[in-house]
């Protein structure tokens, strides 16, 4: 535990912050779709893989940064609800596993498609020229990028906050995830809210994936493993809850960053043990209402 | 199930001879598989049928039977290939011993898993097991014995010693019958298990939980027992997999393994009896044909996949069995 002075645990609770806020999105786009359609999105990694590579390959034809960090989640969204409109939407009313399985068949051949188009081999990411270098944080030197990082989802957490709670659409949204059935009644075309929050949490997935992309690089199988931690984060926050899956996902990354400090050979099932803990005294998750999934 | 209830409900009977094959399942099971090696020309293909289809009859038993799915499977198959290939590798333990010990360690995993596992509901299931799966893989990858990245190797049994017989194992054929006799021994045991007060109570669940737990059978009981059995069945699996190929891969336990089972039984049926071993015959063919030409065969696995998904949910054994008034 030498060398382990209180400035470096600041520094890597910033880390795991900027890792929680990649979580934080991944696990409120599934969240989201969930609570709406009752579907859990199995390709929801491969949307975040794809929204990493549609950045790549957008920024050969328009290298700027933020036009990309614009057009790759609406690109990623249209996407989302073409797959929506085509293949989901004739399994509602099948049982709550088929749209399950056949997300789980999409991200094989998502996965597959980008190795034909990219190649198997991951390739490096550029951090844009302005964000690169580092920024005094009070507690030492913070590299920029993920400042930035941490930035964007606090806008973005606080737009979707704001759409769901404060528009006329929101209100839709929320009174679809209670009774999608009465708001049909009331004249509301329910398919068509559906498909759109389809795109909007893969659209959020694929950004997710444009901004991590400068962190850890890009490679075909990037969405298999944040898949896993998009589920943890999901159950201990709770599924169908923003707020839980806010906190979740910033729990599991500050957590994860720490356990690299202090006990590395465990950083990597830390999260499971999170997971583990708050199944056996909260099943239904942190933020969950109890039966929701009754 | 049988003539009377056909009777009593307004049901086409079954065609006599199904009937039959219906009660001797274990027999006509075992008596297909027998006849396989002669059916299809690679000997080495026909073992991963076994193996892969004793997976798929496991995991069926959770998925098919009980309703609930699981994407955690692989822990099972993966943890029984590293306990019998530990044991024989590296303990120089004989077969008798290292099976038995597979299925153990399987289904004590299958414990701990379940106890978690089984306190969600629906579809948390699915995301709960796939994270604890995920969580046993990192927990074998940096066990001492496991041999991490590079995976066991040296798992090897070249002789089956029985009274008055001698097997031997690198005779492809001989190694087909061999594990034939343990998964007809598999076979035996999951007909009895689902034939049983127990096995109803498994199917029941999948109709309907609430009216299960109302006519007083111990749900939460039923699911941890079924899941275990389950566990057991793919940890035997994945030791017929650790010794059919002489080595534990560190992929054995990963996400894809699990996935593999579930499209397994999909693609052959879920609650069919003989469904994971068509399921798992006709994804080896996917896979040996379409690699055959392009190298992206997992694009055309996928697809198939979807397509059954959205166009035959029962699969190829359970839509044969459904046209022919089977189930």
């Amino acid at each position: 535990m030498d060398g382990i002075t209180p400035q470096l645990v600041a520094l890597q609770l910033f880390t795991g912050l900027a890792l929680g806020a990649v979580y934080v999105l991944l696990a409120v786009g599934l969240s989201l779709i969930f609570g709406m359609l009752t579907v859990v999105n199995f390709a929801h990694g491969a949307f975040f893989m794809v929204g990493a590579y549609a950045g790549y390959a957008l920024y050969q034809v328009v290298p700027n940064f933020w036009l990309c960090l614009v057009l790759v989640p609406l690109v990623v969204a249209a996407f989302g609800m073409a797959v929506e409109r085509t293949l989901i939407r004739p399994l509602y009313g099948r049982g709550i596993d088929y749209p399950l399985l056949l997300t789980f068949g999409l991200a094989y051949v998502m996965v597959e498609a980008v190795r034909i188009a990219f190649g198997k081999q991951g390739l490096p990411v550029d951090t844009p020229e302005l964000l690169q270098g580092s920024a005094d944080i009070l507690v030492g030197e913070f590299p920029l990028y993920r400042l930035f990082v941490i930035g964007v989802t606090v806008l973005v957490l606080a737009g979707l906050w704001l759409f769901i709670e404060k528009t006329s659409f929101g209100l839709i949204v929320r009174a679809g995830a209670r009774d999608p059935q009465i708001v049909r009644i009331l004249g509301i075309d329910v398919a068509r809210v559906w498909l759109i929050v389809f795109g909007l949490g893969t659209g959020v997935a694929g950004l997710a994936g444009f901004l991590a992309a400068p962190m850890q690089g890009i490679s075909p199988e990037m969405g298999g493993s944040v898949l896993t931690v998009a589920f943890v984060v999901t159950v201990v926050g709770g599924m169908g809850s923003l707020v839980g899956a806010i906190v979740a996902g910033v729990l599991v990354g500050v957590v994860e960053s720490l356990a690299v400090l202090f006990v590395p050979e465990a950083a990597k099932v830390s999260m499971f043990v999170i997971m583990a803990l708050v199944l056996l005294v909260r099943p239904q998750g942190l933020f969950g209402r109890a039966g929701l999934m009754n | 199930m049988n003539a009377h209830s056909d009777a009593l409900y307004d049901v086409a009977p079954p065609r006599r001879t199904f009937a039959h094959i219906r009660t001797h399942r274990v027999l006509a099971s075992v008596l297909v598989l027998l006849a396989l090696p002669w059916l299809i020309p690679n000997q080495s293909v026909a073992t991963n049928i076994l193996i892969y289809g004793l997976y798929g009859v496991g995991f069926n038993l959770v998925f098919g039977y009980m309703g609930m799915l699981s994407f955690g499977h692989a822990a099972f198959f993966g943890v029984g290939a590293y306990a019998a290939g530990i044991l024989i590798a590296q303990a120089g333990a004989p077969w008798w011993v290292a099976l038995p010990a597979a299925v153990l360690v399987a289904g004590v995993l299958a414990l701990a898993m379940g106890l978690l596992a089984i306190r969600t509901r629906g579809i948390y299931f699915a995301m709960v097991t796939l994270a604890l799966a995920q969580c046993v893989y990192f927990l074998v990858y940096q066990f001492p014995l496991s041999g991490g990245e590079n995976g066991l190797r040296g798992v090897n049994v070249a002789q089956v010693h029985l009274p008055g017989l001698t097997v031997d194992l690198l005779d492809p054929t001989a190694k087909y019958l061999a594990f034939l006799a343990v998964v007809a021994v598999a076979l035996l045991a999951v007909s009895r298990v689902l034939a049983s007060p127990f096995g109803g109570a498994v199917e029941a669940i999948r109709e309907n939980e609430a009216r299960t737990r109302a006519c007083g059978f111990n749900v939460e009981h039923t699911k941890l027992m079924a899941f275990v059995l389950s566990g057991a069945l793919c940890g035997l699996a994945g030791a017929l997999a650790a010794i059919h190929l002489s080595s534990v891969a560190i992929e054995s336990l990963h996400y894809e393994t699990s996935g593999l089972v579930v499209m397994i039984c999909l693609l052959g049926g879920m609650g069919t009896f003989f469904g994971p071993f068509v399921g798992a015959a006709l994804f080896l063919l996917i896979q040996d044909v379409f690699s055959l030409w392009t190298e992206h065969w997992q694009l055309y696995a996928g697809a198939i996949f979807m397509f059954f998904v959205l166009f035959f949910p029962k699969g190829v054994w359970g839509t044969i069995l459904e046209k022919t008034h089977g189930r």
